[in-house]
């Protein structure tokens, strides 16, 4: 059965070799031709973003069925498909990657002076490898595009890095590495258990005993847990954020790090549903004490995007809070936390490096009455700081009040503390703008120019969805009522219902 | 008395004739690119004959051409053509540029051949000595200096060590049963009911430590690093590939076929010695600041996982192990190629120092490396996660995920120090100026070695089936 909203062509496809094609005719491009690799570089992540708009329109909100599905034979010995489809949850996340990485192209513009070759190829190939994961629906394709990943960011760190990158790059890839190989065992106990498929809908049928559920949820909560990143495990992120290049932390706070949370909505949830409702206890937890600690610890640095990134650690530790919640305020707040996350994290790490490229310091104690020198800049730093703090009318309130809604059902203290956490927020945030933008003018930002119109161009989509989603955030919500109620749905039975399975299966095939 | 049937044995045979000719035609040309390309030749028609020839067994079931064996007989003759291809420029510049050191590589070639077709204990002692003792000539065969001498030594010895342990293992054998004859030694088995006793054990033992010191699994492993370092590059690449490859090949078909009833036995003997190298081999080869010497842990480290492969034991265990040898010949001589491509007159590039900015100077090598260290990791979408992955499958399918989880945790700590390559190629300031030694054959050499590793990391169906195919039957 065609789905009405086909476009008539491999849609999903295209999203993820459009980018790869893009890097390929980059890497015949000479190592001189600088302007015209940005060109290419910019031109294929605009006309990706052109592609993926048609996924926004023509989406069916009504149903939580797979859409855009392509399904063909890949390896046919392991029984492998080459599948993949997008539902409420996943395609939203799509379109942030589309978004996200034209801005990473245009920020890069001059930052970037050498490698630029390299450096474009390893954006693309990266933008690819990211539609991928949110699009598979087989496992092992989804486990080839998630390591696949490592080998692009790695790069980005290590080469386009500050002055502690190789310890960064190494830390990074290691600690997404460890907790990979485990879900990856799990992957395998999971394709015998059922019959020898990686097809992700059909493992989705099957009801898998207690004690398996428990060890297969932690097997794949080492690798979701590292990528958000979870309390104890977030030690890596300030570093990579730190010292990775500004689009390399726009890629990691915006899509990267999502990746985990998408992975306990996609994966552990669904499959493991009776393991998820017994470790609700421990995962609020730790997404309470991410939530505060991130916060406490953001009080005490010194550095603009060390504190960007351990305000990541508790930004994160709600959207883990609102997703183990299981409820569907909890878990709507969650998604769609993600994305703001993805928006606000991302413009913020956008204007460091905007800063960045004047005065090539990340020090707090080098800034100081910025407002006065760069009044446009400090403006939009304003909006972003704001919507980081969740002030009503911004994109960042939605979320944060979902969740608590959510946490407050699941778990009185979780809510509570999780508010407590905001008041941090707003302290940490407010008194980094004070520091940096007010105050006495410091002798080192006198005479910067203030921003530029590619830079203006760069952020301003960021405003635009901040005040969207903070406005009318039925937009993107309506996406996900059909897939979270669906989710639910499966939690709160214990088991699926057969015969809605096997309608997904009918849509598929 | 009847003339045996020697069909079986014809591949081999053709070696033989072949490889005396090209020692022959050597003593009539000064140009050795010619013998080489003889070899490689050689290698292809032997590999044609090999294919085409039907499968049987002759001499009593003494030699046994199955495809099994035919599928090692591919990985042994695909190395021989890789590693042939980067010694031609090598040894121009290493100055031992003679037309033997090809006729031996032939003749450790044939007895890999022999070892993979062997189906008695004899003939695989036979087979093994041969390869040995070319092999024991090509490490040494720097005459002037000392580390390739050292190494020559070193592995002579040891060598000798572990025949000396198959030997023993072999009469014990034939002691118990009364017969070297793999099938017969099983069917007498089963037939008296002899189980795991402990002279049965201890002859399964002194195998694995014969077989061990061929694959250098710890603690057998000990000769390795300072046999590859030692020795020429380019042997080290056909070593760490070849021979490994054929030290798997006796090890199930011992196992499996001899002493197929006994499994939860040796299983409980193979089980430690897989999960020790791969400690040893992940863990040492952090420390190293010889590439050589890191690639000689890594490989050990890479027969630890390919020994997950036969304790999983079963069709797809086997066929995981022989899957992940002939991925592994691909990317461990295409990384050879480019430590070769280092070394230039008067400078040896063999410290990972050196390759500090190499992706400034040389972005295509270092590209290429790049590809090979990943693949080395098992990151997709190379063909090492797919070798990797088809172990972890058969490990986790024959009820051993808790060593899958073991093997995974080592394969991430891999990941560092193949990861160090790649830092110092990409993310370090070139100190000296580095010039590459390339020539024709080593640049077609690293084309089928990247091409393998990345179409095989994406379609890797075709060899995945052939190694089903092969293990069909076997048993």
């Amino acid at each position: 059965m065609e789905p009405m909203n086909s476009p008539g062509y491999p849609i999903l496809s295209t999203l993820i070799f459009l980018p790869i094609i893009g890097a390929l005719v980059i890497l015949f491009l000479g190592r001189a031709q600088g302007t015209a690799i940005k060109w290419v570089a910019l031109l294929v992540s605009i006309v990706a973003f052109i592609l993926s708009v048609p996924l926004f329109l023509s989406f069916d909100k009504s149903t939580y069925f797979m859409q855009f599905v392509e399904r063909h034979e890949w390896i046919p010995s392991w029984n492998i498909m080459y599948s993949l489809g997008l539902d409420g949850i996943s395609i939203l996340f799509v379109l942030l990657t589309t978004l996200i990485t034209i801005l990473c192209v245009l920020i890069s513009w001059n930052s970037i002076s050498t490698k630029i070759k390299e450096f474009y190829i390893a954006i693309l190939v990266m933008e690819g490898a990211m539609i991928g994961v949110f699009s598979s629906l087989d496992f092992f394709l989804f486990y080839l595009f998630w390591e696949a990943m490592l080998i692009p960011m790695y790069l980005l760190i290590g080469v386009w890095g500050g002055p502690n990158r190789i310890y960064a790059a190494i830390k990074f890839f290691l600690y997404t590495l460890v907790g990979s190989v485990l879900m990856l065992v799990g992957i395998i106990v999971l394709y015998f258990h059922a019959g020898q498929t990686f097809d992700i809908l059909q493992l989705m049928k099957k009801t898998y005993p207690y004690n398996m559920q428990f060890w297969l949820f932690w097997a794949f909560f080492a690798a979701f847990a590292v990528k958000v990143p979870m309390f104890p495990v977030h030690t890596w992120l300030p570093d990579a954020h730190t010292e990775a290049p500004t689009a390399g932390s726009v890629i990691l706070a915006a899509v990267l790090i999502k990746m985990g949370a998408y992975g306990f909505l996609r994966f552990s949830i669904p499959l493991f549903p009776e393991a998820a409702k017994a470790m609700t206890g421990p995962m609020l937890l730790l997404s309470v004490i991410a939530i505060i600690y991130g916060a406490v610890v953001c009080l005490a640095q010194t550095d603009l995007k060390r504190l960007i990134a351990y305000s990541s650690v508790s930004h994160m530790g709600f959207v883990t809070l609102g997703i183990f919640a299981l409820n569907t305020q909890g878990l709507e707040g969650g998604i769609l936390q993600m994305l703001n996350h993805g928006i606000v994290t991302g413009a913020l790490f956008l204007s460091v490096g905007i800063i960045y490229d004047r005065t090539h310091s990340r020090e707090i104690g080098d800034y100081g009455g910025l407002a006065t020198v760069l009044p446009v800049y400090a403006a939009f730093f304003m909006v972003f700081t704001l919507a980081s703090i969740g002030l009503p009318g911004l994109n960042g309130f939605i979320g944060e009040f979902l969740i608590i809604l959510g946490g407050f059902a699941a778990s009185k203290w979780a809510g509570v503390l999780a508010a407590t956490g905001i008041i941090i927020g707003a302290a940490y945030m407010l008194w980094l703008y004070q520091r940096v933008f007010f105050v006495d003018t410091n002798q080192k930002v006198i005479g910067l120019h203030d921003m530029n119109i590619r830079e203006i161009v760069t952020l301003l989509p960021m405003v635009i969805l901040i005040f969207w989603i903070g406005i009318y955030p039925d937009t993107f919500l309506s996406f996900m009522h059909p897939s979270v109620e669906h989710l639910l749905k499966g939690i709160n039975s214990g088991g699926r219902e057969m015969t809605l399975a096997g309608k997904i299966m009918e849509i598929v095939k | 008395m009847q003339m045996p049937d020697v069909r079986p044995m014809m591949p081999e045979l053709l070696m033989v004739c072949l490889a005396m000719a090209v020692l022959v035609i050597d003593l009539f040309t000064k140009r050795k690119d010619i013998i080489a390309l003889l070899s490689i030749i050689t290698a292809g028609i032997v590999g044609y004959s090999a294919m085409a020839s039907s499968p049987g067994e002759t001499f009593s079931g003494m030699y046994i051409a199955d495809g099994y064996s035919l599928f090692f007989k591919i990985i042994f003759l695909i190395s021989l053509i890789l590693s042939t291809l980067i010694s031609i420029k090598y040894i121009e510049i290493e100055k031992v540029n003679f037309g033997e050191y090809y006729s031996l590589m032939l003749f450790s070639t044939l007895g890999m051949m022999v070892m993979a077709s062997a189906g008695d204990i004899i003939v695989l002692y036979l087979g093994l000595e041969m390869m040995a003792l070319s092999l024991y000539v090509l490490a040494g065969f720097f005459r002037h200096d000392m580390r390739s001498n050292e190494a020559s030594l070193k592995y002579f010895l040891l060598g000798a060590f572990a025949s000396a342990f198959l030997l023993y293992a072999t009469s014990m054998i034939y002691g118990l049963t009364g017969t070297t004859n793999l099938k017969a030694v099983a069917q007498y088995l089963a037939a008296n009911g002899i189980g795991a006793n402990s002279a049965i054990m201890l002859s399964m033992i002194l195998f694995v430590v014969a077989f061990g010191f061929k694959i250098a699994a710890a603690p057998f492993h000990m000769w390795a690093p300072d046999v590859y370092e030692g020795a020429p590059t380019s042997i080290t690449a056909f070593m760490s590939v070849g021979p490994k490859a054929a030290g798997f090949a006796v090890l199930g078909r011992v196992f499996i076929i001899a002493f197929g009833d006994l499994q939860i036995d040796w299983v409980g003997i193979l089980i430690p010695i897989a999960i020790l190298t791969m400690a040893v081999g992940n863990i040492l080869a952090i420390a190293q600041v010889n590439i050589k010497r890191m690639l000689a842990y890594s490989s050990i480290a890479h027969a630890g996982y390919a020994l997950m492969g036969v304790i999983s034991g079963g069709s797809e265990g086997v066929a995981s192990m022989m899957n992940y040898l002939f991925i592994y010949s691909f990317m461990n001589i295409g990384a050879f190629a480019i430590v070769i491509a280092l070394r230039t007159e008067g400078f040896r590039g063999e410290a990972i120092t050196d390759y500090e900015g190499l992706a400034k100077s040389h972005p295509l090598a270092s590209a290429l490396m790049l590809i090979f260290m990943f693949s080395l990791t098992g990151i997709p979408p190379t063909a090492g996660f797919i070798g990797k992955f088809y172990l972890f499958m058969a490990a986790v399918n024959a009820g051993y995920t808790w060593l899958a989880v073991v093997a995974v945790i080592f394969s991430a700590i891999s990941a560092y120090f193949y990861l160090r390559i790649v830092m110092y190629m990409y993310m370090k300031e070139p100190k000296g100026e580095v010039t590459l030694s390339t020539s024709m054959p080593s640049q077609v050499a690293l084309a089928l070695t990247v091409l393998a590793v990345l179409i095989i990391g994406v379609l890797p169906s075709a060899v995945i089936d052939m190694a089903r195919t092969a293990v069909m039957g076997f048993r």
